[in-house]
C-alpha cells in the first residue's frame, strides 16, 4: 500500500578480487621452517609458533602431557621464573597464549611491530631454554586436575569428552580427551614433561609464522638472530589408532540428575583432513548442520524450539577426527530430538540436496572467505593449518573454486559415504529419569547408562 | 592509528557513521538501538531479548529466516545481541553486498509488524527458553549473571532485573508487547548506523537516504527512572549460593565510575592491574604463588549511566573451602588499598590494554560496533580514536585515588558459590556439634 513496500531487494554489483595474503616460505640452515606474510594494515603482528608436538604423541598412559608441556613453556626459562616471564612478555604489551591441539602444539603471541624484535627474543628463549621448574609443572598438573573436576557439573566439555571414549576403540588416543584423564594426568610429571620436550621440540619440527606489519627481509633476519643458532634432534613421525570403539548403533546415557537439558552428540569416527573428498564433505556438512539455515538447525530450533541451536561437524584432525551432530534440547524432548537428527542424516543420504540449498553452502563458503582473514591472528593461524596437515602452498589461492565446483551429486556421493547410520553413537548428557524411556521407545540401539566419570550405573 | 571517521543525520533522526577501509573487498554494517533489558516493563523480564529474536523472523519483504538465509548466501556473516542498555544487530559481507544488508536492516527497522504472527513468537519464546536452559540454569555458576545485578542494583533500578528473563515472563509475552515495543524503540531516531570498510562514501550515503529515509521518526522513548547512585554501596553485601558446582567461587564486585568518565579508565587499569593475563596480581598471588585459586580475571560491566561495576571473578583450586576464598581475595584486595600500585603495573596494564584494542580493530565488525557504541552512548563516534591515549593517560596516582575510595569493605557486593556437597558436609557436621552425637 504504501511506496515504502514496493522498495525491490537490491542485486550485488560486481565482486572485487580478493587474494590471500602472499608468503614467503624458507628453511634455516637448523632446518627451522620460517613463514612470512607482510600484512600491513595496522602497526602489529602476529608470531605462531608451530611444534610438531600435539596430544597426538602423548606416550601411552601419559596422555596430557603435550598440553602440559605447552602450558609449561610460559613458567620458566633457565634465566627468568614464571612470574618474571610473564612481566617480561606483558610489559611489551604481550601475552603468551600456548596449548597443544591433536596434531600441533603453538604458542602464540601479537605485538605492536615496534617491540616485535624484543618480543621474538623473549619468544625463543621460552622455545629454546625451558626449565621445568617442579613446582609450576606440579601447579599445572593440578590446574588441569581442577578442570576434569569442574567438567562433571559442566554438560557440553563432558558431552564431547564421553562421546570420543564412546566412538573410538580402547586404545586410540582419540578415546581419552586431548588433555588427558584424571589417572594419565596424575601420573605426569617434571621427568616425562621434560622427557616430551626433548622428544619433539626441535629446530625441525618447528614452524615459525609471522604475519603483520613487517617485510620478510626483516621477519628472516629477526628470526635467524633468535632462533638461528638452535640445535635439536630428529623428531619421529606420529600415527595415530582412529578405529571405532563399535559399529553397533548404541545410545549412551551420561546421568546428570535433573539437569533441565540433555547435551546430545550423535555421530561417529570421520575422515582424515587430506581426504581425497574434503570439499565435497565440507559442503555436505554445511547443508546439514553447518550454517544456520542447515536443515539440522531449521528442525530443530526453528520448526520444533527444541533448542537454542544444533549444528553439525567434521573436527579434522591428521587421522580419522569424529563426526558429530551437537545440541542442547529441553529433557523432555530428548528421545524426538534423536528422531529428527537420525531422519535428517536419512534423508540427506537418501534424497540428496537441493540447487537452492547447494548455492546457500557453496555461495557462502566462497563469499566468506576474505572476511575469515581480517586479522593477522586469523592468517596466522591458516598458515599453520597448511604445516599441520602438509597441505600446497597454493591451497588458499584454489579454495574457492574448489568449493564452487562441488556438485549436488558430489554432495550425495559424500553423504552416502560419510554419514553412516548404522554406526552413530549417540550421547546424552542428562537425567536418565527421564529421558531414558523415550530413548527406549525410539529403538534406536541398546542402552546404556553411565555416572559422570562413565563408569557404567545400573 | 586514527580511522578515518565521518557523521550524517537523516531528517528522521537516523544517526549515520562510515568509516572506509580499503584493504580488503568487505564491509561490516552495525545498527545500535538504544534500549535494553533496562526498558522493560515489570512483568516482562527479558523482552528486549526475545524481542531481538523476533527480529530474524521476516518482515514485509522478507520471509522467516530468510535474513539470515539471504546475507549467508551473500557470503556474510551476521548475528544480534542484546545488553543492559541497547541491542545490536549486525552484518559484515563482501563490499559489493552493502546494498543487501542495508537494505534487510531497513527493512526490519520500517516494515517489521506485517511479519509477526502467534506461531513464530511461539517458537522463538521456546528458542529463548532453551538459551535460558543452556546459558544459566543448565551451567555451572550459570545464576553469576543474574544475581549479581540484582545484589548491585537496588530493586527498582533498570539494570536490577534478569536480561535473559525469568520462565514465567517469558510465558507472559505477547504480540500487542511485540507492537509496543517495536513502535516505541525500534525507530531511526532511537538507532545508531555505522558502516566501516570498504565501500564509496557517497554510495553509501545514498543507499542509506532511500532505504531508511522513508521510515518514520518515532514518538520519543518514554524516560527511564533515575538512574543515579551513591558512589558506594555503603556495606559489604553479601549472598552465598549453594550449587551443583565442584568448586567454590567468589564473585566480588564494586561499584566504579560510569564508562566513558575520566575515573573510568584508572578504574579500567585497576581491573586489569588485578586481573588481566598471568602477570596480574590476582593471578600472581592467590594462583601462582599461594596455589588458593585455579583461575582468577577482573574486569568492568562498562555501563555507561547510574554507575559501573568492577568485579573479580576468582575460582578456588580443590581443597581450599569457599570461606577461605572469600577471606583470601579480601585480603588481597585489602592489600592493594593499603599498599596502592607502582607505576610498572599500570604500565603492564595499559600496554596490554593497548595491544587488544589496536588487535580488535582489524575487524571491519569490530570497528562498526565501536563506532555505534560511541555515537550511542556520547553522540561522537570519534572516541574510538581518543581510546588509546585515554587509556597512555592514566597514572598511578589515578589508580590509587580510585583504589582507595572505592575497593573498601564499604563498597563490595559477592556471590560465593558454594558446591552442594561442600554445604551438606558442612551441616552434617553442625548437626552432629548440636546434638553432642
Amino acid at each position: 500500500m504504501t511506496v515504502a513496500d514496493t522498495v525491490s531487494r537490491p542485486t550485488p554489483g560486481p565482486s572485487r578480487d580478493y587474494r590471500f595474503p602472499a608468503f614467503e616460505r624458507l628453511t634455516l640452515a637448523n632446518e627451522l621452517s620460517l613463514i612470512v606474510a607482510p600484512v600491513s594494515k595496522l602497526p602489529i603482528a602476529t608470531v605462531v609458533v608451530l611444534v610438531d608436538a600435539g596430544a597426538a604423541a602423548d606416550p601411552e598412559g601419559r596422555e596430557g602431557v603435550a598440553l602440559l608441556m605447552a602450558r609449561t613453556l610460559a613458567e620458566g626459562t633457565e634465566r627468568s621464573d614464571g612470574a618474571l616471564l610473564a612481566e617480561r612478555f606483558e610489559r611489551l604489551g604481550t601475552a603468551l597464549d600456548s596449548t597443544a591441539d591433536w596434531d600441533s602444539a603453538t604458542v602464540r603471541i601479537t605485538v605492536t611491530t615496534e617491540r616485535l624484535p624484543a618480543a621474538l627474543t623473549l619468544l625463543a628463549e621460552v622455545i629454546r631454554e625451558p626449565s621445568f621448574p617442579e613446582r609450576e609443572v606440579e601447579r599445572l598438573k593440578q590446574e588441569r586436575l581442577a578442570e576434569l573436576l569442574q567438567q562433571r557439573t559442566e554438560p557440553r566439555g563432558l558431552a564431547d569428552d564421553m562421546f570420543g571414549k564412546f566412538a573410538y576403540a580402547a586404545g586410540s588416543r582419540y578415546a581419552l580427551p586431548d588433555g588427558g584423564t584424571e589417572s594419565t594426568v596424575e601420573s605426569v610429571d617434571r621427568d616425562t614433561v621434560r622427557a616430551f620436550y626433548e622428544a619433539r621440540y626441535s629446530p625441525s619440527s618447528t614452524t615459525i609464522i609471522v604475519v603483520g606489519d613487517v617485510t620478510a627481509d626483516q621477519a628472516r633476519v629477526m628470526v635467524a638472530d633468535a632462533f638461528g643458532s638452535w640445535v635439536g634432534r630428529t623428531v619421529k613421525p606420529i600415527a595415530v589408532v582412529d578405529r571405532p570403539a563399535t559399529t553397533t548403533r548404541m545410545v549412551h546415557v551420561v546421568g546428570k540428575p535433573d539437569a533441565p537439558q540433555s547435551e546430545l552428540r550423535v555421530g561417529h569416527v570421520g575422515v582424515p583432513r587430506l581426504h581425497p573428498e574434503y570439499f565435497s564433505i565440507v559442503v555436505m556438512n554445511a547443508i546439514l548442520g553447518g550454517l544456520f539455515s542447515s536443515r539440522i538447525n531449521l528442525n530443530l530450533r526453528e520448526a520444533h524450539a527444541y533448542t537454542y541451536g544444533a549444528f553439525s561437524s567434521f573436527d579434522w584432525r591428521r587421522a580419522a577426527g569424529p563426526f558429530m551432530v551437537s545440541t542442547a534440547v529441553q529433557s523432555d524432548v530428548t528421545g524426538a530430538a534423536v528422531r529428527e537428527i537420525l531422519l535428517e542424516i536419512d534423508k540427506l543420504r537418501v534424497s540428496g540436496v537441493t540447487d537452492a540449498e547447494l548455492t546457500l553452502a557453496t555461495s557462502y563458503l566462497d563469499g566468506v572467505f576474505p572476511i575469515r582473514f581480517e586479522s593477522t591472528t586469523a592468517i596466522a593461524t591458516a598458515l599453520a593449518s597448511l604445516v599441520s596437515y602438509g597441505l600446497p602452498d597454493d591451497y588458499f589461492d584454489t579454495y574457492r573454486s574448489r568449493i564452487r565446483s562441488v556438485t549436488a551429486d558430489h554432495v550425495l556421493q559424500a553423504a552416502r559415504e560419510h554419514l553412516r547410520p548404522d554406526a552413530l553413537q549417540i550421547v546424552a548428557v542428562g537425567d536418565p529419569a527421564v529421558v531414558r524411556e523415550p530413548l527406549e521407545e525410539l529403538k534406536v540401539g541398546p542402552i546404556l547408562i553411565y555416572d559422570a566419570e562413565g563408569r557404567p550405573a545400573s | 592509528m586514527r580511522l578515518p571517521i565521518d557523521t550524517f543525520r537523516l531528517p528522521n533522526g537516523l544517526f549515520v557513521t562510515l568509516s572506509e577501509d580499503h584493504t580488503a573487498p568487505l564491509v561490516a554494517v552495525n545498527l545500535w538501538y538504544h534500549v535494553g533489558s533496562a526498558n522493560e516493563r515489570a512483568g516482562r523480564t527479558g523482552f528486549a531479548h526475545l524481542f531481538e529474536h523476533m527480529l530474524f523472523q521476516g518482515s514485509a519483504n522478507v520471509a522467516a529466516n530468510e535474513h539470515f538465509e539471504l546475507v549467508q548466501r551473500a557470503g556474510g556473516t551476521l548475528n544480534g545481541s542484546t545488553w543492559l542498555d541497547r541491542t545490536n544487530y549486525f552484518e559484515t559481507v563482501p563490499s559489493n553486498q552493502l546494498a543487501l544488508a542495508l537494505w534487510l536492516e531497513a527493512d526490519r527497522m520500517g516494515r517489521l509488524l506485517p511479519a509477526m504472527t502467534q506461531q513464530k513468537l511461539d517458537t522463538q519464546r521456546d528458542v529463548v527458553k532453551n538459551e535460558r536452559r543452556w546459558s544459566v540454569d543448565n551451567q555451572p555458576y550459570g545464576t553469576w549473571w543474574e544475581k549479581l545485578p540484582e545484589l548491585a542494583f537496588p530493586p527498582d533500578h533498570p539494570f536490577h532485573h534478569s536480561l535473559i528473563g525469568s520462565m514465567e515472563d517469558l510465558t507472559e509475552a505477547s504480540l500487542e508487547d511485540v507492537a509496543q515495543f517495536f513502535a516505541t524503540y525500534y525507530t531511526p531516531d532511537n538507532a545508531v548506523l555505522s558502516i566501516a570498510g570498504d565501500f564509496e562514501p557517497g554510495d553509501a550515503r545514498r543507499l542509506v537516504e532511500e532505504y531508511f529515509g522513508p521510515i518514520p521518526r518515532g514518538t520519543g522513548r518514554p524516560p527511564l527512572p533515575t538512574m543515579d547512585l551513591p558512589p558506594t554501596f555503603g556495606s559489604w553485601r553479601r549472598e552465598v549460593v549453594t550449587d551443583a558446582v565442584m568448586l567454590p567461587r567468589l564473585y566480588l564486585a564494586f561499584r566504579s565510575p560510569v564508562f566513558g568518565s575520566t575515573e573510568y579508565y584508572a578504574a579500567s587499569v585497576t581491573g586489569a592491574v588485578l586481573g588481566m593475563r598471568r602477570g596480574s596480581r590476582l593471578y600472581r598471588t592467590l594462583v601462582r604463588e599461594r596455589q588458593i585459586a585455579s583461575e582468577a580475571t577482573a574486569f568492568t560491566f562498562d555501563l555507561p549511566k547510574g554507575s559501573d561495576l568492577l568485579v573479580v571473578d576468582v575460582t578456588a583450586r580443590p581443597g581450599v573451602e569457599a570461606d577461605i576464598l572469600e577471606r583470601e581475595v579480601a585480603t588481597e584486595i585489602d592489600a592493594l588499598q593499603a599498599s596502592g600500585v607502582e607505576s610498572a603495573e599500570v604500565e603492564r596494564a595499559v600496554a596490554l590494554i593497548e595491544t587488544d584494542f589496536v588487535t580488535s580493530m582489524q575487524a571491519a565488525g569490530e570497528r562498526a560496533d565501536k563506532l555505534s557504541l560511541f555515537a550511542t552512548y556520547f553522540g561522537d563516534p570519534s572516541l574510538l580514536n581518543e581510546q588509546v591515549d585515554r587509556y597512555r593517560g592514566v597514572t598511578a596516582d589515578q589508580v590509587n585515588a580510585f583504589v582507595r575510595s572505592r575497593l573498601g569493605p564499604d563498597n563490595r557486593v559477592s556471590l560465593l558459590y558454594v558446591p552442594r556437597e561442600e554445604e551438606m558436609e558442612r551441616e552434617e557436621a553442625a548437626n552432629l556439634a548440636a546434638t553432642g552425637v
